[in-house]
């Protein structure tokens, strides 16, 4: 058996790395949500000025939010020892052009929405294995560069569905190391890819809820935890319907969902016009800021951070294939 | 004001049966789809003589939606045929909208250079 | 030893058979027992058929394919039993809203259309002058709306009622040619105005050619 693995899928992280620092940068809808005064840094529009694509802008806004949280604990690029870090684009173009300007050991990540969490978890085993001592982990979206890719262009006159979420234009930046005091990660849960079948790259929530069901229960299962251990069992980003979903997936096998929230819910207002609430690389990340933010302020002491990721390829939704979706868990605790 | 109803009218229904088929069909609609089946469908039932009633009646409610370019490409079609034989067939079609594809390709261009999208 | 493995194999493929039978709810413990069975069995397959020689791969074949059909059946099953515990929870579209929205703003473009070419008549063109005047202003101020970032905003509401009219046409040209201007002239803009006016074009001419040549020949 390995020494550092729980059940089926879950890590312990027996040298509870810490989580360092953290930044968000946020478009300006999402700056106008009820989450906006929580974030570094709210820009006016989508597109940075003198940027002559959103593309570039999106790369800008991975770049300087990881800047940011390295400025915060008065870091340089150079003192991490790895960077991991993904996001929507094909090719994780804006990881790529942001590792380049960092300069550092680099791992693109693709996982969807869960790319977050799987830079976290991965994060974790590099210090805990002993092979770094900070870990630099980012992952951003942009709604007009994801939006262009997976389905319409913005300017074409289409309705969007109920079902369908809004990509969050933001990123958000990490940085994992060793310390004595601050929010821990505890364990990690790495998830299998679930396929229900469905291919309408409008309802994703659906298609991922499957994913974070079988994540979750495996979580809770490997730990021998309840729903209840945890203050907050956040997804990101099942929106409103997966969220609904989810919920009903449990109460069929008999769990409580009291505790179950999604990142996609909170980030938007009920007025904002997203239909199905948020999504995205970037949702979590932004999202987590405003959670650890919490934790600091005491609200909560332990949190399981579930980020769900719906593997769309263009290519293979024109072609007619369904969505594979998966989910990683990460456990995040503060006792300070 | 009784022709402006009129366009009214037929205009509207037609758009409403586009808005019924993207929401009550199982499949995946897109926009694409709709302006396609409008002008191959407006085309056949051009064909069959069934859609020269609609604008007799409606007007300008009739030709503006897509359906109404797939008349025009059939009749098109019709008279090179009947006109010039079976290289009218081929060329009528174009050349009755061929006034419509120009608009929309220079048209498309210079808004394309002039102007960026907004997201 | 080949032979019995095989033998085994199918035995266990025909045991199968009488689980997988729609529409059985799966108990989770006998799914998971089954698709892990059908791995190995699959993996086992794979392997006989890489290693016979000519003559005899046709056997594992058609036992891999076989396996193949049976995790596809089984899947569906699942696919199927999910896609009927979630139907329900999906919010409904507002169907008679959007229908109406459409109606007025698909009638109120006509009625434009209609306003326009009356006023060419009026100043002295023939009807389908008129007519073909009144397209390419409607095509211009769709290109127009749809630079100004103004068409996706009433596409939002009206749904088909901006879709259908001409300018929806020149929207779905205009919206796709701008959005990949940063990809260059050529393969940007020029190619991308073609995205949507291709597929239009191609079969309205196909079958106004069809329908030219029937004409001919009766």
């Amino acid at each position: 058996m390995p020494e550092k693995k729980i059940g089926n899928q879950t890590l312990q992280f027996n040298s509870k790395p810490k989580l360092l620092s953290w930044s968000s940068i946020v478009g300006p809808m999402e700056g106008k949500g009820p989450l906006g005064k929580h974030f570094d840094l709210v820009l006016k529009d989508n597109l940075l000025e003198g940027d002559t694509s959103w593309e570039k802008t999106e790369q800008k806004m991975m770049q300087h939010s990881m800047e940011i949280a390295l400025e915060k604990i008065k870091l340089q690029a150079g003192d991490l020892d790895f960077y991991l870090a993904g996001d929507l684009l094909n090719q994780i173009m804006n990881a790529n052009f942001t590792a380049r300007f960092l300069g550092i050991s680099f791992l693109g990540l693709y996982g969807a929405c869960s790319t977050l969490t799987e830079g976290l978890s991965l994060a974790g085993m590099l210090i805990d294995g002993g092979f770094a001592k900070q870990v630099g982990v980012s992952a951003s979206s942009h709604y007009d560069t994801a939006e262009r890719q997976l389905r319409y262009p913005t300017e074409m006159g289409v309705q969007r569905p109920m079902t369908a979420q809004w990509t969050v234009t933001g990123a958000g930046s990490y940085i994992v190391g060793k310390a004595d005091s601050g929010i821990q990660l505890t364990h990690a849960t790495i998830g299998k890819v679930k396929d229900m079948g469905v291919s309408n790259a409008n309802d994703m929530g659906t298609a991922m809820a499957p994913a974070a069901l079988d994540t979750i229960k495996a979580h809770l299962q490997d730990l021998g935890r309840s729903m209840s251990d945890y203050d907050i069992i956040i997804t990101g980003d099942l929106g409103v319907l997966g969220t609904t979903v989810l919920k009903e997936l449990f109460h069929k096998e008999g769990y409580p969902t009291d505790n179950i929230s999604d990142c996609g819910l909170l980030i938007y207002g009920p007025d904002q016009d997203s239909h199905s609430g948020g999504s995205g690389c970037g949702c979590s990340s932004v999202v987590l800021n405003y959670l650890l933010g919490q934790m600091l302020n005491k609200k909560a002491r332990r949190i399981l951070l579930v980020g769900t990721g719906a593997l769309l390829s263009p290519v293979t939704s024109w072609q007619g294939e369904s969505i594979p979706c998966i989910a990683h868990g990460v456990v995040l605790e503060y006792y300070g | 004001m009784v022709v402006l109803l009129k366009a009214f009218i037929i205009g509207g229904i037609l758009c409403a049966v586009g808005q019924l088929l993207m929401d009550l069909t199982p499949f995946n609609v897109t926009p694409g789809h709709i302006l396609v089946g409008y002008v191959t469908g407006g085309a056949v039932l051009s064909a069959l003589g069934l859609y020269q009633p609609l604008i007799t009646w409606g007007g300008l409610g009739a030709t503006v939606p897509l359906s109404g370019f797939g008349h025009s490409l059939a009749q098109g079609a019709i008279e090179g045929a009947k006109n010039k034989g079976v290289l009218g067939a081929l060329g009528g079609g174009l050349e009755a909208t061929s006034i419509g594809v120009a608009a929309a390709v220079v048209f498309g261009l210079v808004v394309a250079t002039f102007f960026r999208p907004k997201g | 030893m080949r032979e019995k493995e095989e033998q085994e194999a199918r035995e266990r493929l025909s045991k199968r058979q009488g689980n997988i039978q729609p529409p059985t709810v799966f108990d989770e413990n006998l799914k998971t027992r089954l698709e892990k069975e059908m791995l190995q069995d699959h993996q086992k397959a794979v392997m006989w058929e890489a290693e016979a020689v000519n003559g005899g791969k046709e056997k594992y074949k058609s036992l891999r394919q076989e396996i193949e059909k049976q995790q596809q059946q089984l899947q569906q099953i699942v696919i199927n039993n999910y896609k009927k515990d979630t139907q329900k929870l999906a919010q409904k579209q507002t169907v008679v809203k959007n229908t109406i929205w459409a109606f007025f703003v698909g009638g109120l473009i006509c009625t434009f259309g209609q306003a326009v070419a009356l006023l060419f008549m009026n100043g002295g063109l023939l009807e389908k002058e008129a007519g073909s005047a009144t397209t390419v202003i409607l095509i211009f101020l769709g290109a127009l709306l749809t630079g100004l970032g103004y068409y996706d905003e009433i596409g939002k509401v009206a749904g088909a009622g901006s879709i259908v009219p001409i300018t929806g046409f020149a929207n779905s040209i205009v919206s796709s040619a701008l959005e990949f201007k940063t990809e260059g002239f050529i393969y940007g803009v020029g190619a991308r105005l073609f995205t949507v006016a291709g597929p239009v074009i191609v079969y309205g001419l196909a079958v106004s050619l069809v329908i030219g040549l029937i004409y001919y020949f009766i």
